[in-house]
């Protein structure tokens, strides 16, 4: 263990080795360490925020699902709604209608009931008429007593 | 068994310790005749697999940074990546200044140590026996089982963590820190004699730094290299000693593993967190 000249040779090696590593090892390695690191990191980042991503999608499409019975159904419903509805107008329509036939239908036998009873009344007057200048076979104006004839009329 | 013919066990275990080593002398410069040339004396083995191996690591640390991809790295990548996390994650631990040296600095230490501890596991007279053919009478592998190679890394932490003291806390500061604790007092004239005690043992705890970091990593070298070397020689012993030359060898060996690791990251650590209590403002 005889110290010698060496040590200071070895040591300007060991600076000039230490300089090296420095100025061109070192900081190229570690910075490519660091940005795969970095990238790492991101793209965790990345596929959890494109998971929460997917609960989100997965999530809306279960309320748009849901959406889209509920208005359905709301279609169904106002779809009987309606049918019950256009049935009933259906049916007071006709039952008018009836009505209106059968008022009709009333009218025009009451008037043929009154043409009818007028012409009975009239035939009935000059029967009646008739039936008294037979009876009584007197010559009997039959203008003075026309207005006699009239209010017997009126009375029947 | 490796260079000379037939050496004896001591003389093997010597050949094995002794450093490849050109020094300046009267006669210029030689070869592995060093004994009393002093300072100016160039462990040559050392430095060249210090050299090697710490250009290795810039080398494919380097051509990873240069073509690192984002998206499927390669398996080298993954590895170098893994690599520089963990010294990342080490020193955001212990330090929590803002320094862009200091995880640069223990990513170094830590491979280029564990590199030249790995040196370690190459069998021991493999490339010592292969430079010997080449001509080279003395190889040393290990460059960490040489005191030079950790100290010199010790002592580059060591002026990191003067400079750091001082740019961190001020001249000033840096001088009361080894002056005014652990011990202190209101009384001013106790204060002033306090002030010798205090230097005495601050200075010893900073210099223990630099010293025990060196001695620890080559200590632990110098000494797995040895029992590597001691196994060898058992493997001399006829043919029960390369039976139970070969199974020790192996054993130690794997546990070696651990060990030069284990050296490698505490020396990392260590300078982390030195450099971490020079950063902090008392």
């Amino acid at each position: 263990m005889n110290i010698n000249a060496t040590l200071f040779i070895n040591m300007i090696f060991f600076v000039g080795f230490v300089w090296f590593c420095m100025k061109f090892v070192w900081p190229f390695i570690i910075k490519a360490i660091k940005e795969r690191q970095d990238k790492i990191a991101e793209g965790l980042a990345a596929s959890e925020r494109s998971q929460k991503d997917l609960e989100l999608a997965q999530e809306k499409a279960a309320e748009l699902l849901r959406e889209a019975k509920q208005q359905s159904a709301e279609i169904v419903d106002s779809a009987k709604k309606r049918h019950a509805e256009i049935v009933d107008s259906a049916k007071g329509d006709a039952r008018t209608e009836a009505e209106k036939i059968k008022n009709g239908a009333m009218a025009e036998i009451e008037q043929e009931v009154n043409r009818a009873r007028e012409q009975l009344r009239s035939k009935v007057a000059t029967l009646a008429v008739a039936g008294a200048e037979k009876v009584i076979e007197r010559n009997i104006d039959a203008a003075a007593n026309n207005d006699l004839f009239d209010k017997l009329v009126k009375e029947l | 068994m490796a260079s000379s013919e037939n050496p004896t066990s001591v003389e093997y275990i010597k050949h094995h310790l002794q450093n490849a080593q050109v020094c300046k002398t009267d006669e210029g410069w030689v070869w592995n005749h060093c004994q009393d040339a002093g300072f100016w004396t160039f462990n040559i083995d050392s430095l060249f697999f210090s050299f090697i191996l710490g250009a290795l690591f810039c080398f494919s640390f380097w051509r990873v940074a240069k073509n690192a991809k984002i998206e499927n790295p390669g398996r080298w990548q993954s590895f170098v990546e893994m690599i520089v996390e963990f010294v990342d994650k080490s020193v955001k631990d212990t330090f929590h200044g803002r320094n862009p040296m200091i995880a640069p600095l223990a990513l170094t230490i830590f491979v280029w140590i564990f590199l030249m501890n790995l040196m370690d596991l190459v069998p021991v007279d493999l490339l010592p026996w292969a430079a010997s053919q080449a001509g080279a009478d003395y190889l040393k592998v290990v460059p960490t089982t040489d005191a030079n190679i950790t100290f010199s890394l010790s002592l580059g932490v060591f002026v990191l963590i003067i400079f750091y003291s001082i740019k961190v806390k001020g001249f000033g500061g840096f001088i009361g820190e080894l002056t005014l604790h652990p011990f202190s007092s209101k009384n001013k004239f106790v204060q002033v004699l306090l002030i010798p005690v205090n230097f005495l043992m601050e200075s010893i705890g900073l210099l223990a730094k630099p010293v025990s970091l060196a001695l620890r990593l080559f200590g632990n070298l110098y000494a797995g290299e040895l029992i590597f070397i001691l196994i060898a020689v058992l493997m001399s012993a006829g043919i029960g000693g390369i039976v139970g030359g070969g199974i020790s060898y192996m054993i130690w060996a794997i546990f070696h593993i651990l060990v030069i690791t284990l050296q490698a990251f505490i020396f990392m650590m260590l300078t982390i967190v030195y450099l971490s209590m020079a950063h902090e403002d008392h």
